[in-house]
């Protein structure tokens, strides 16, 4: 069959909210969702530093038991029935953004590997055409993190640390920014 | 475990992060290459929305106020395809536009142009067994914004799509065809691949046109088409 050029992406503006709104999940747990509890708050911040008031994120994570509520994740593994794990947040006016979930299980990487805990993020904004990919890691998962293939891949060392969630306090809180420019700038994957 | 992934993208089919002409891309573009990786379970996974989610009338924006809203009374319809010419069946798709006079019912639209009490601007559908969807709206005003001097965007719709997984997301806009404005647009343009481009423009269509009420364009979606083989590891 013929191969068809995909429509191409455009960006979201900055009246997004209005169209989308609806769908906002910022707590994706239900009561009896398995798992642990875990907050994650952060900031959008452009080249100069300045916060993102007008940006939107997507996550899409695992349940604890490391599966994904969709009929492609055919693993041998309890899955949470009621948890859906999919969000969309929005930014504040000070750019900042929150939400709630359970921390995702590990899930397969390729070949017989083991991916590290983590949650897949989409980032939309005004003034950005086509979305962008990253991930959001978790500080307390030194090991896992350490054998993951995805992290392995970001040749720099130090730029991994830009996808690993801080956790604040000993609370359940993480802490990640996601940084558009600069020194600190935060990986984003091209997938 | 490996999995079939989606395939890559042609370059100049999608837009570049950095794109001068539009001046909100060159502090919010990223500065460093991305990192090229693999597709996994979460890459071709992704949220599933159901019919439950959306009303039966939330693909007519000319309902749910107290009379008509003001404008071109317009159907836009189509099918959602993937990669290779396939219906997407049963997948959300999410409009949002400004008023017949291009003002968007937001707060931060402040341009001097009347809202319209009947219109907000907002719809919402899953496609059906086939990937058609519909919507009954008005058409869009071209309006200011201040990229440069003497701006005008095109008229258009935003879209929002999911398809089967993560990666199938899209974003994008539908224009409208002959508008003299889009030679001079730079979201519209920033597209080098004129083909590409051409995705983005609807067509009249007699056919979606509803004798006596609307005239119908057509809008047909291609979302990212997927691997044969499952991705080496």
């Amino acid at each position: 069959m013929a191969k068809l050029v995909p429509t191409p992406s455009q960006t979201v503006g900055p009246y997004f909210s209005m169209g989308l709104t609806w769908l906002n999940t910022v707590d994706l747990a239900k009561d009896a969702t398995a798992g642990e509890r875990i907050t994650i708050t952060g900031r959008v911040l452009d080249a100069d530093g300045a916060p993102i008031p007008d940006a939107m994120l997507e996550v899409w994570q695992a349940d604890a038991h490391g599966r994904y509520a969709h009929a492609e994740d055919t693993q041998d593994k309890p899955r949470d029935a009621g948890f859906k794990g999919f969000g969309r947040i929005a930014t504040n006016k000070d750019g900042t953004f929150r939400f709630v979930t359970v921390k995702p299980g590990a899930v397969p990487g390729p070949g017989n590997s083991l991916q590290a805990p983590h949650i897949v993020v989409a980032l939309f904004m005004r003034g950005m055409l086509r979305h962008l990919y990253t991930r959001i890691y978790f500080a307390d998962e030194a090991t896992a993190n350490a054998a993951d293939p995805v992290l392995s891949l970001i040749e720099e060392p130090a730029r991994r640390a830009t996808l690993v969630a801080q956790r604040a306090n000993g609370a359940a809180e993480y802490r990640w920014d996601i940084v558009m420019q600069g020194a600190n700038e935060t990986v984003f994957f091209d997938c | 475990m490996d999995v079939v992934g989606y395939r890559r993208i042609t370059p100049g089919t999608q837009p570049e992060y950095l794109h001068p002409a539009y001046a909100s891309s060159v502090k919010r573009a990223p500065g460093k290459k991305l990192v090229l990786m693999p597709h996994t379970l979460g890459e071709v996974t992704g949220p599933v929305f159901g019919h439950d989610r959306v009303g039966p009338d939330d693909n007519d924006l000319t309902k749910g106020h107290d009379g008509p809203p003001i404008g071109e009374r317009i159907i836009v319809g189509g099918r959602v395809l993937d990669g290779d010419g396939r219906p997407v069946p049963r997948t959300l798709v999410e409009l949002w536009q400004c008023n017949a006079t291009g003002r968007y019912r937001h707060d931060n639209d402040q341009h001097d142009a009347p809202l319209d009490p009947n219109f907000t601007g907002a719809g919402r559908t899953i496609t059906d067994d086939e990937g058609r969807y519909t919507f009954t709206t008005i058409k869009p005003g071209a309006y200011p914004w201040p990229n440069h001097y003497n701006a005008w965007r095109p008229q258009h719709l935003h879209f929002s799509l999911f398809g089967p997984s993560f990666m199938t997301r899209l974003v994008t806009q539908m224009y409208f065809p002959g508008d003299p404005l889009m030679p001079l647009d730079p979201i519209f343009n920033c597209v080098t691949d004129a083909a590409a481009r051409e995705r983005m423009i609807c067509s009249f269509d007699i056919e979606t046109t509803v004798p006596v009420f609307a005239l119908g364009y057509r809008f047909d979606i291609v979302l990212r088409g997927r691997d044969a083989t499952p991705m080496e590891a």
